[in-house]
């Protein structure tokens, strides 16, 4: 990392492992359940995330000292409301077809509380450039987080990835199911993703007890 | 120093500021894209309607529409007719398939008659009545264009959500749940019934077609009452015009 100082790599490095936003920071939980029963639909929100924190806290970050304190929550809201329906618009507008598969996150990425948590802990305080990385940082690390739930579930609860069969086909009995594999169709219901964060968690708190609250 | 932005004139200032500034910006957005979406719903119509009478491009396991480029076309060569069906008159009309189903079910509520737009299509000697339906999945509104032939006996349909969740409730617009329909029967000898998404119906391969239930995606159930009693409520309207077919 030659382009970045020590200081500003470790604002995009610690949100992926040791700060990660799901795990450490308990941001974007909601999410995280919600949408990660596709790894399509976990990849498409991931890069919505990062592209909407990304901007938004460079945003947050450049008016920070006009701000005034006792509305800030409502202006940062303001913030990234009016972000995502211009990207909705502009998508509708010249890339339909994406639309319609972002459509159902635009609400969810306006209630993520990991956007106006990193606006609050990190854009308010901070320049615009750090502001940037945070967001990148961040985004990537919950990003990770919904890939690895999004992939488990995909491929335990319906033996496909990307929609595509990976262990056969259920119906017909082939691949895996002719030897007596069954779907788990609880891997689909959001309780299950609560299930794989929390070993996320207890995996990453093993392999590092620095982590671990008294 | 008393930080100048905690003053109460401020705040307000900077709180109509910021409105004028993103009002203006979204009401702008909004009017100069308005087109572009416009004409992007609009080619959409038309693709779902071909879509539900077989005219698609799809492969082994996806749903694919024909391409936007020659949707115009092809809605041309393959859909005959366009009627507007209100009470006892049918009428012709080439632009019915731009009638809002939204705004034509709250016309219904409030006593003014709604007006049912059917579209008629002619592919390889088989005529399709293919029709628009709206109603309500877990999250938001959920759609279809039903494609039946004269004794409503469905030949193709295209499911659509606005909102469903992913994975489960949106998987309404994949082909597993899409092509379970084709060849039902919307009646039980005679008498119209509808479609019923049913669990446990002992049918995963769906090869009763007569029994008026398809199998129902797990995980999905509300969405799949949704699609049950949107099929009954709207095609159930449809059936006086079925009828008059018959002679």
């Amino acid at each position: 990392m030659g382009l970045l100082s020590k200081k500003d790599a470790k604002l995009i490095t610690d949100p992926l492992a040791d700060n990660n936003p799901i795990t450490i920071q308990v941001l974007g939980i909601c999410s995280a359940l919600a949408i990660t029963a596709e790894l399509k639909a976990s990849l498409v929100m991931a890069i919505s995330v990062l592209f909407v924190l990304g901007i938004g806290n460079v945003v947050i970050s450049l008016m920070r000292n006009i701000i005034p304190s006792k509305i800030r929550i409502i202006v940062q809201l303001i913030v990234v409301a009016a972000l995502v329906i211009i990207v909705d618009l502009v998508l509708k507008a010249f890339a339909y077809e994406l639309s319609k598969t972002l459509s159902v996150f635009v609400g969810l990425i306006i209630t993520n509380c990991i956007i106006m948590g990193r606006f609050e802990a990190f854009a308010l305080g901070n320049g615009p450039w750090k502001s940037f990385l945070d967001g990148i940082g961040n985004a990537v690390g919950y990003g990770v987080i919904l890939i690895i739930v999004g992939f488990f579930r995909e491929l335990l609860g319906s033996g496909t990835l990307f929609g595509i069969p990976v262990l056969g086909d259920p119906i017909a009995k082939t691949g895996f199911y002719a030897i007596g594999y069954e779907n788990n169709g609880f891997m689909i219901m959001p309780p299950m993703a609560l299930i794989v964060v929390g070993i996320i968690i207890w995996v990453q708190r093993t392999r590092n007890k620095a982590l671990i609250e008294d | 120093m008393e930080n100048r932005t905690d003053k109460n004139s401020y705040t307000i200032l900077f709180a109509i500021g910021m409105v004028l500034v993103v009002g203006a910006l979204l009401a702008f957005a909004a009017s100069f894209l308005k087109p572009n979406i416009d004409e992007n719903k609009r080619l959409e119509k038309q693709q779902n309607i071909l879509y539900a009478m077989g005219v698609n491009e799809n492969d082994e396991s996806n749903a694919n529409f024909v391409s936007t480029a020659d949707a115009p076309e092809l809605f041309q060569k393959y859909i005959e007719k366009q009627l507007v069906i209100q009470g006892s008159d049918v009428v012709e009309n080439d632009q019915a398939y731009l009638i809002d189903v939204k705004k034509e079910q709250t016309n219904a509520k409030a006593g003014i008659g709604r007006k049912l737009p059917l579209f008629v299509g002619k592919k390889d000697g088989k005529t399709f009545y293919i029709a628009p339906i709206r109603g309500k999945g877990l999250w938001d509104a959920i759609w279809a264009y039903v494609a039946m032939n004269k004794d409503m006996v469905v030949q193709g349909v295209f499911f659509d959500h606005k909102g469903e969740t992913a994975g489960l409730g949106a998987n309404i617009n994949k082909r597993f749940f899409m092509d379970d329909f084709i060849g039902e029967d919307l009646k039980n000898n005679g008498v119209f019934k509808g479609i019923d998404v049913a669990k446990g119906n002992a049918d995963p391969l769906n090869k009763d077609k007569s029994d008026n239930e398809v199998d129902a995606i797990a995980g999905a159930t509300i969405t799949g009452n949704g699609v049950s009693a949107m099929l009954k409520s709207e095609l159930k309207l449809y059936e006086p015009y079925f009828e008059t077919l018959k002679n």
